[in-house]
């Protein structure tokens, strides 16, 4: 189980991996998630499920590596087995028709939004996709969104590529433009998803974010993943991931985020000076699997 | 040794159990009771009476045969307590550490009417140790295979004891785990110090020995549902046990520093924090600092004891009742106490305080005074007037109990549930409105104990055997 098909840089410190995992293939709908774990001592890491084929029986799944234990993911490659894979956890996207909708991706970000914008699609919305990234070569799935979108802009901080701006001076564009947006999905760090939502809450756009909050279980035990919604505590494993960007009060979750800051730091310094050792535990985590 | 006469065994005084230092191991995690040797074990069986009617045994909830394991023992023949002990419990290495022995076996033992009662718990823990480390956990004896297939649903306490007796009776048996270890609270709930992990996966091996075929990583519900399950099981036992942290409802549990027992608990024992050389998983570094923990219950006591081995200068209990209340055991609260855990009583926090990074820097309290009885014949606390006060802490842990996880009756819902989630079961069956589906132990109760769970999971078990047998009829 859990074996990898496929393992390829979409850019600098993001991979994607096509991943054996054929009951949650079978199951998993957009927006849903895995956790993960990569080896005996690894931590319990969220990750997006951006794409599924159930009848290859493989989920596919695309890591930013920032800390150690995504760095540490990233050290994998095909023929490789991932520990622990658990799901589909989480609930799916609410998709409708909603007329015209706005996928956003920020970054990595992007991974989470495609799925849903290739859902959206498929129940009939005009789907305009925005990606966004620092710089050209951190613009990522710009094909697979053309391929399910019917507008793609690729937006560039630098202008390097694309639209030179931010993610929102994009939207603002398009609301500017005149034209009629019926929903909005964004996705990216949380400083982009709190501006998202004060773009199209003047219009009173129905906004989704999909938020990414310190997990442990996934399955609604720890409640270590708790937000505020709407002045109330939500926990984001069960109850989202995602949630109307109108009532998310981002910077409790900005600050929640921040919790484990020190040790986050220690231990990615002490990966960093030992990847040779570490590259052992990989071994062992594909020898155990 | 010739037999001794029952005013003799009287006269015996309880043998204490050996334990580490209290300022010894409130700085590490290993374990806290070092338990009997043979001599010791040998004594103290020499106290039981030996009744002709065991009123411990009605007091057992999985009705450990507790006279004849005991005669065993004062005669040195471990190997077959070992045999008797395991006729009706599965997991007897793990009971006899966290058994409430005093509410039930022990209680009603008849020594203690004199005296102390015979320590049944620890012989129960000396007993399961010794076939452990000397012969290695036999494998009981395993009718022949009926074809029939059961899966059992959480792989904790009740889904354990489910197991352990269904595959004796011959069945095929699969345990289906959402996290990626086997033992349910046993191993992200109660701490090393209390219970080591290496003897829950030793008892697991056993079960594993018998011919139980483990799935972890494996949501019910989310990864498959009930009703694909039946497809291919005959029947199915719900135990997935109370895994919904509740929360205080107070202004402030938002901030860094802020805890529900679970995950907290969670982090340190599943995930292995408090090993922080190879553990990748963090927890709020607890070195010099004041933690407070809400409730008083063993999850609690479990959690408080953690944060003092973890490091804290200063450990709190606060309890909005009083010690009397407290649902705790003894032992637990006894052994708290010893390690420096300060208990604030009659205290209930109102609101939560932190500073401009969103992190706790203290906990208003409410002073209490015990008034009427309410439902659970607890006199209930009440607000002292204005009696409210501040104290700085750095770390709070919510140990106030569970509700009932969600995910199996969202994803059944044809499974009846009262209004707190709870699977409603027939008590003398656990059987379910659901055909063939059977539920036991905190998903049914609510939060209450391991051995009530391993109880349930019995009573199910033996259900399910007759269920199998002749389905039409049920």
């Amino acid at each position: 189980m859990n074996k990898i098909l496929e393992a390829r840089f979409l850019a600098p410190d993001i991979k994607l991996f096509r991943i054996e995992a054929p009951l949650i293939a079978k199951k998993r709908k957009a927006g849903q998630f895995v956790i993960v774990r990569v080896h005996e001592y690894g931590e319990r890491i969220p990750l997006t499920i951006a794409d599924s084929d159930s009848e290859e029986g493989t989920i596919t799944i695309i890591v930013q590596g920032i800390g150690k234990t995504t760095k540490l993911l990233n050290t994998l490659e095909a023929g490789n087995y991932i520990l622990d894979v658990v799901g589909p956890l989480g609930k799916p996207s609410e998709i409708e028709n909603f007329g015209t909708a706005v996928s956003i991706g920020g970054g990595v970000g992007t991974a989470i939004a495609f799925p849903t914008a290739k859902a959206l699609k498929e129940a009939g919305n005009h789907v305009i996709s925005i990606i966004g990234g620092r710089t050209k070569e951190l613009v990522i799935l710009e094909d697979e969104m053309r391929n399910v979108c019917d507008e793609v802009y690729p937006t560039t901080d630098d202008g390097s590529y694309g639209f030179h701006g931010l993610v929102t001076d994009k939207l603002k564009e398009l609301i500017n433009e005149g034209r009629k947006i019926d929903f909005v999905l964004a996705i990216g760090p949380i400083p982009m998803m709190a501006a998202v939502a004060e773009v199209t809450r003047p219009y009173g756009i129905k906004t989704v974010v999909s938020l990414n909050p310190i997990m442990v279980d996934g399955t609604g035990m720890c409640g270590g993943c708790r937000a505020v919604v709407n002045g109330k505590t939500m926990f984001v494993c069960v109850d989202g991931p995602e949630f109307d960007a109108h009532q998310v009060d981002f910077s409790i979750l900005s600050k929640r985020n921040k919790m484990y800051l020190p040790q986050e730091k220690h231990s990615l310094e002490k990966f960093m000076c030992n990847l040779d050792k570490m590259a052992m535990e990989v071994e062992n985590a594909r020898v155990n699997a | 040794m010739p037999e001794l006469t029952p005013k003799e065994r009287m006269a015996i005084k309880r043998h204490h159990m050996p334990e580490q230092d209290p300022n010894e191991r409130n700085k590490n995690f290993e374990e806290v009771n070092l338990g009997y040797d043979a001599y010791l074990a040998m004594q103290e069986a020499e106290r039981c009476l030996r009744c002709k009617k065991p009123v411990c045994i009605q007091g057992c909830p999985v009705a450990v045969k507790i006279p004849d394991f005991i005669v065993m023992v004062a005669e040195g023949r471990f190997k077959e307590a070992a045999a008797i002990l395991k006729e009706d419990n599965t997991l007897p290495a793990v009971c006899g550490r966290v058994c409430p022995q005093e509410t039930q076996c022990e209680q009603v033992c008849v020594v203690a009417k004199k005296g102390e009662p015979v320590a049944i718990g620890y012989l129960e823990r000396f007993v399961a140790d010794w076939e452990r480390m000397n012969i290695g956990i036999q494998v009981p004896e395993i009718k022949e295979k009926t074809g029939k297939k059961v899966a059992i649903i959480g792989g904790g306490p009740s889904g354990l004891s489910c197991a352990g007796d269904l595959i004796r009776f011959g069945h095929d048996v699969t345990v289906f785990e959402a996290l990626h270890e086997i033992g349910g609270v046993l191993i992200y709930g109660i701490p090393e110090f209390r219970l080591p992990k290496e003897i829950v996966k030793a008892e697991v091996d056993g079960l594993k020995a018998m011919g139980v075929k483990f799935e972890t990583n494996f949501i019910v519900g989310l990864t498959r549902t009930i009703d694909e399950l039946l497809q291919e099981y005959d029947a199915v036992f719900i135990g997935v046990g109370a895994g919904l942290p509740y929360f205080l409802n107070v202004p402030g549990e938002h901030l860094n520093g802020v805890y529900s027992s679970n995950e907290f608990l969670t982090r340190v024992n599943l995930m292995k924090a408090y090993d922080t050389e190879h553990a990748d998983t963090p927890v709020f570094d607890m070195r010099g600092s004041v933690v407070a923990v809400f409730g008083g219950g063993n999850t609690a006591m479990d959690a408080v004891r953690t944060s003092l081995r973890l490091g804290a200068k200063k450990a709190m209990i606060i309890y909005r009742r009083t010690e009397a209340e407290m649902p705790a055991r003894i032992e637990e609260i006894k052994h708290a106490k010893e390690e420096g855990v300060e208990f604030i009583l009659l205290a209930a926090p109102v609101e939560l305080l932190g500073d401009e990074n969103g992190w706790l820097r203290a906990v208003k309290l409410q002073r209490m005074e015990l008034g009427e009885p309410d439902a659970s014949g607890r006199r209930r606390p009440v607000p002292i007037p204005g009696a409210i006060e501040e104290i700085p802490v750095d770390a709070v842990i919510v140990a106030i109990g569970n509700g009932s996880n969600p995910i199996i009756s969202k994803t059944t819902p044809d499974l009846k549930v009262n209004k707190w989630g709870n699977i409603l079961v027939d008590e003398a069956t656990m059987k379910t409105n659901k055909k063939g589906v059977f539920a036991g132990g905190d998903i049914v109760t609510g939060g209450a104990t391991v051995i009530l769970a391993m109880g349930a999971g019995r009573t199910a078990a033996k259900a399910i055997d007759e269920y199998l047998k002749n389905p039409d009829v049920w």
